[in-house]
């Protein structure tokens, strides 16, 4: 039996710290896009699949440095989230919530099955093999550390931009009140491309991030989608602290549990917990009682 | 009358069918599209209320794998295991439901969290591997050469075009049964604005519940019946996310208040996979999903209504407007 000050259950309590930045910042893109446009992208984790793909192409198969295949795969899954937009949300922003998450449903089935198609169901990697770091015993992955770290920076980078800059302020105002903005001069339009746009770049740089950790294959998306949508959910929708304080909680969960069973318990038991805490915080964990 | 005389003679037309017609292949593409219409049927009777869930997968899921499981390890026969199966469903149902209901967990929650249920469903089934062979997929296991009545197990297809037949249309006539019954009344209130609703004395909770067991039930149901004819199941043709968004691919694009889409959008969905498979074989996997996540995107923007519902707009019942 392990003990609780085992040394493998500080490994895995750090693991899952390490893990929590990457969900937290699956969960900023998604709760970005709530926020603001009001729609759910259910076919984030795709996205991200597709980012994944950008990554193994550009860097194995063109031999781009790693660093300019992350710009390029970050600004392309940009665009992809652009595109989403206007082709998919933009016709269906007026009509009812199910048509919209119907219609990203619609596109998760779409990408899943034409990268099945374009790529085969092989599973890629980048053949890149990151040193792992011993720090007293405890084994950490550098893919992992790095991951953490380039997390926390897209996040802050995101933080300065919505608090410092002007189109940011605009962007929290509309997700303050969308019917007033628009009489204050504000291009919404505008603003949903521009927040597309953020929101796709974060799944990019998530895109970047997982591929040093995860095979490449067509529903990879379904590894870490839902559990990004119950983060999200859990921290309050569009709770973008909310979803920060929930990516901790899950990856603790699915890490510790991973140590004494296998990784698909793990995802179980944050299900469960999940449940009992929608009982007891219906409206996000952070919420305040109405 | 007049307007019995029409289903009536369809009605008759298809109980025929087998006795008249005998090529296997055919009558094995029919059965499936009953099947899986019933399971359509099941979803969009919570669907049309704007109660959108994507974990019908998982009831699926259970309501195929207690199936088997009991018969294979507790030699439960399906007469049972089924029921079982349902109840399990609704048991699951519940427990996700209630929170969901009492804490009004709505639209794009509601929706997520289903999601999210499925998935864990077919987690379930894979990490229990050694209970449920995981990914490689399940078989229960023959009893007295494959035909029997006791263990719900039939050689022929004749027998599973008529066992389909009545299951599909036991859908229908819920269905119907639903759209007359002051349950409707209570849902379409609901739809419009809970607050409204629960101030004019519908108890928002209950009758959401009511309507999700039910849907529940149904969809277990048809997960047992699948299994009971394909003497084979694996997770990602039961269970998961593909299967919930195939359910809700077929309702939408037949017709989500039509009660006829579901078949409609069944018998689309089948005959397109079988025939990309036929005329392209092993080429084509991937490209019947391609052409469904295609047409999804295009019928919610272009045709919210769906095929039927757009073609015969007086079939469907008054459009419910989700908040």
């Amino acid at each position: 039996m392990l003990g609780i000050f085992d040394i493998y259950f500080f490994e895995a309590l750090l693991n899952g710290v390490l893990l929590g930045g990457v969900f937290a910042l699956l969960a900023l893109g998604l709760n970005l896009v709530f926020g603001v446009i009001d729609v759910v992208w259910i076919c984030y984790a795709e996205l991200i699949m597709l980012g994944m793909y950008g990554m193994y192409f550009l860097y194995v198969a063109y031999h781009l440095p790693f660093l300019l295949a992350a710009l390029v795969c970050i600004a392309g899954v940009g665009v992809l989230g652009v595109v989403l937009h206007i082709v998919v949300i933009q016709p269906l922003l007026g009509t009812p919530p199910i048509n919209q998450l119907l219609a990203t449903g619609g596109v998760l089935f779409f990408l899943q099955s034409a990268a099945t198609v374009m790529f085969g169901i092989d599973f890629r990697n980048l053949g890149i093999r990151l040193p792992v770091l011993e720090i007293s015993g405890m084994y950490i992955s550098y893919a992992r550390l790095l991951a953490f770290v380039a997390a926390l920076a897209g996040m802050v980078a995101l933080y300065l931009f919505l608090a410092r800059s002007y189109t940011g302020a605009a962007i929290r105002a509309i997700a303050q009140d969308r019917q007033i903005m628009p009489l204050m001069g504000v291009d919404t339009r505008r603003i949903y491309v521009i927040t597309s746009l953020i929101g796709g770049a974060l799944a990019g740089l998530a895109a970047c991030l997982l591929v040093l950790q995860y095979d490449v294959q067509p529903f990879v998306g379904l590894t870490f989608g839902p559990i990004t949508f119950l983060i999200c959910v859990l921290g309050g929708l569009g709770n973008m602290f909310g979803g920060f304080v929930a990516a901790f909680l899950f990856a603790e969960i699915i890490s510790i549990s991973g140590l004494y069973l296998d990784l698909e318990w793990g995802y179980v038991f944050a299900f469960a917990v999940f449940v009992v805490l929608m009982f007891a915080r219906p409206q996000g964990l952070l919420a305040r009682r109405s | 009358m007049k307007g019995a005389l029409l289903p009536l003679i369809a009605g008759a037309a298809l109980l025929a069918l087998p006795f008249v017609y005998h090529a296997a292949y055919p009558l094995h593409i029919m059965v499936l599209i009953l099947i899986w219409s019933f399971a359509y049927t099941s979803w969009s009777i919570m669907g049309c209320f704007g109660l959108v869930s994507f974990g019908h997968g998982g009831f699926l899921g259970i309501g195929a794998y207690v199936t088997a499981l009991s018969w294979n390890y507790l030699q439960l026969s399906p007469w049972l295991g089924i029921p079982l199966a349902m109840l399990a469903a609704a048991v699951v149902a519940v427990l996700i439901g209630y929170p969901c209901f009492r804490f009004r967990i709505t639209g794009h929650y509601f929706a997520l969290l289903t999601l999210a249920l499925s998935a864990i469903v077919l987690q379930i089934i894979t990490a229990t591997r050694d209970i449920t062979g995981g990914s490689l997929g399940y078989t229960p296991e023959r009893y007295q050469g494959g035909s029997s009545i006791y263990a719900f197990q039939f050689a022929d297809k004749h027998t599973w075009y008529l066992i389909a037949l009545g299951v599909w249309a036991a859908g229908l006539l819920i269905r119907y049964a639903i759209d007359r019954s002051m349950l409707r009344y209570a849902l379409e209130a609901i739809a419009e604005d809970e607050d409204a609703a629960a101030a004019a004395g519908v108890h928002v909770t209950v009758e959401k519940l009511k309507i999700t067991v039910l849907s529940a039930m149904m969809t277990a149901f048809a997960g047992g019946i699948y299994c009971q004819y394909q003497m084979f199941i694996s997770p990602d043709t039961v269970s998961g996310i593909g299967v919930s968004l195939q359910m809700v691919f077929a309702a939408v694009v037949g017709g989500l208040y039509v009660p006829l889409g579901p078949t409609v959008g069944a018998a689309i969905t089948i005959l397109l996979t079988e025939t990309l498979r036929i005329s392209f074989g092993t080429a084509a996997i991937g490209w019947d999903n391609i052409v469904y996540g295609a047409l999804l995107v295009s019928f919610i923007i272009l045709l919210p209504q769906g095929l039927l519902g757009s073609l015969f707009p007086r079939l469907a019942m008054a459009p419910v407007r989700a908040v």
